[in-house]
């Protein structure tokens, strides 16, 4: 049997791994990626304020596949094909190779099971002028991050002449989401000037889409606190307050031009924030990939929604926020249309977002979309191998393992200052990610699995879980005893 | 020339609860933060085992 994943982050390589690991040499593993080398995400971070290089939290894969015996391509994915075509029998996927030497050359790689694991498309055209190259800086991959330690570092410089310095830090769509990263970086930034005695020279400005800070994405979150139950909205807000950072918040970035960026906020109204360095986290949106049938007729709608992540065992159903449930999101990430295909971490269409949907009087959706990184990406990955390994071992279809995000807890590690002794992280853990109004009514979790605290602790922790997860990604020995 | 006078009264910023200077130093104490890194990577721990089913 063949299995072929798209995509090596973290959710890809873990299923990829898993895979191998169970199904052994007797059966095929692939994997697709457009880029050579996998990275430990959460620590762009530290690249983007010079505490990290790139070579720090990036392997090549080919290293790692080879020893494993999985078959590495590195190559975009541009068609899937679930019935084949009148030459092929097996479902394939057409791709693109992305490396030096094969750059162009086009190849049709056959599957008997499909893992679609390719992550979020970097969206920044949704948002006039934002991007690398454009108007803004991003942390979301290792090379953004260099570029924007790059700005960082001219901008310390100004400071240092004695040159005041505007920062602007977080969302650049009324929709994006990953807010956490921004809100580590926000607080990065603000310890690297403090450690620099420039701080005083600095105004540094959060822009988000949430309706209140720290929504993150999943509505917020409540955590038992010095004797309260506190909403995460007084733990962001008591940051930011304390490492002097303002704050906008209900805004919709919709233009960025050179040291200007425009948004609406959800009452109307039109505004500007001016800047020097801006770091803005852009939209999320599937690839660009069509699928066809048999006889070569667009089924893309049918395999894929209309943001283009991949439809899965969710329920679409349009409704609205009351009526929403855990039981709305999926379990096991196979496509209703073709049972042999899964999609995974940010690649599977949520059936909505978990914040409350908000519109501006103009019409404008502004709130955050849902993130599905870190440990719920990991944890999809491996049940999802689980799962596939299982299929093939016994020849039939069943779902031993199961992960849907409504009774799945995450763990988030938000650095905010890069030292052993003096260096700060938040630990927030929710359980579960998506709120369970019917099982816990009064918050919407388990309160007591929901952890909020900041110190040094949580910068070990953060640092742990860096070396942690690259030695399990590696293959190093254990690897698959440490969990997602 | 100096730079104005800022008044931070009436501003969002105002409101939220800050640390006072004794939580600041409890946040870096080396041996309250080693116990709070075993007492977090194990309730860290308890989320990750409920969510591998």
């Amino acid at each position: 049997m063949k299995v072929l994943v798209l995509g090596a982050g973290i959710s890809g390589h873990t299923a990829a791994s898993f895979l191998k690991k169970k199904l052994g040499k007797r059966h095929e593993v692939i994997v697709v990626s457009p880029s050579q080398y996998y990275q430990w995400v959460p620590s762009n971070i530290w690249v983007g304020v010079g505490r990290m290089k790139p070579e720090q939290i990036r392997f090549k894969l080919q290293k790692v596949y080879k020893r494993w015996g999985i078959i590495f391509k590195q190559a975009k994915a541009v068609s899937i094909h679930p019935e084949g075509d009148d030459s092929i029998s097996s479902g394939y996927v057409t791709v693109e190779y992305t490396s030096e030497e094969k750059a162009g050359i086009t190849e049709k790689v056959e599957y008997d099971y499909l893992v679609n694991a390719t992550g979020p498309r970097l969206n920044f055209d949704a948002t006039e002028g934002l991007g690398p190259g454009k108007n803004t800086l991003s942390v979301c991959s290792f090379s953004h991050a260099t570029e924007a330690w790059e700005a960082l570092r001219a901008s310390i410089e100004k400071m240092e002449k004695g040159e005041k310095q505007r920062f602007l830090i977080g969302t650049g769509s009324p929709t994006s989401t990953c807010q956490g990263a921004a809100f580590e970086y926000a607080l990065n930034i603000s310890f690297e000037l403090k450690r620099r005695k420039l701080d005083h020279l600095a105004e540094i400005t959060w822009i988000s889409n949430e309706y209140e800070l720290g929504d993150f994405g999943m509505g917020g979150a409540f955590v038992k606190r010095g004797g309260y139950v506190t909403p995460t909205k007084i733990f962001t807000e008591s940051i930011f307050a304390e490492n002097n950072i303002n704050w906008i918040k209900r805004a919709g970035v919709y233009k960025v031009e050179p040291g200007l960026a425009h948004y609406e906020t959800l009452a109307g109204e039109y505004k500007t924030a001016g800047f020097d360095f801006a770091m803005l986290i852009p939209a999320f949106s599937g690839h660009d990939i069509k699928a066809y049938d048999k006889k070569g007729e667009d089924i893309t709608s049918v395999v894929f929604a209309p943001n283009k992540f991949m439809k899965v065992d969710a329920d679409y159903t349009q409704k609205p926020f009351e009526e929403w449930s855990v039981d709305d999101w999926p379990q096991t990430y196979q496509s209703p249309a073709y049972t042999n295909m899964y999609a995974t971490g940010i690649a599977f269409a949520p059936p909505h977002s978990i914040s409350k949907p908000m519109k501006s009087p103009n019409g404008t959706a502004i709130f955050p979309a849902p993130p599905r990184t870190g440990m719920p990406s990991g944890v999809i990955g491996k049940i999802v191998a689980l799962n596939i390994a299982h299929q093939i071992k016994h020849g039939k279809i069943e779902h031993k393992h199961t992960a849907n995000m409504g009774r799945m807890g995450a763990a988030c590690i938000v650095s905010a200052g890069y030292s052993m002794t003096k260096g700060l992280g938040a630990t927030m853990t929710v359980s579960p990610v998506v709120p369970d109004w019917d099982k816990y009514p009064q918050w919407g979790r388990d309160i007591k699995g929901t952890v909020g605290e900041i110190g040094l602790s949580g910068h070990w922790i953060k640092l742990f879980l860096h070396y942690m997860f690259l030695h399990k990604a590696k293959g190093y020995p254990f690897w698959w005893l440490l969990p997602e | 020339m100096t730079d104005p006078k800022v008044i931070r009264a009436y501003k969002d910023e105002y409101y939220p609860p800050v640390p006072t200077a004794a939580t600041k130093r409890m946040r870096t104490n080396i041996f309250i933060q080693l116990y709070k890194f075993l007492m977090l990577n194990y309730k860290i721990m308890r989320i990750v085992v409920k969510g591998h089913s």
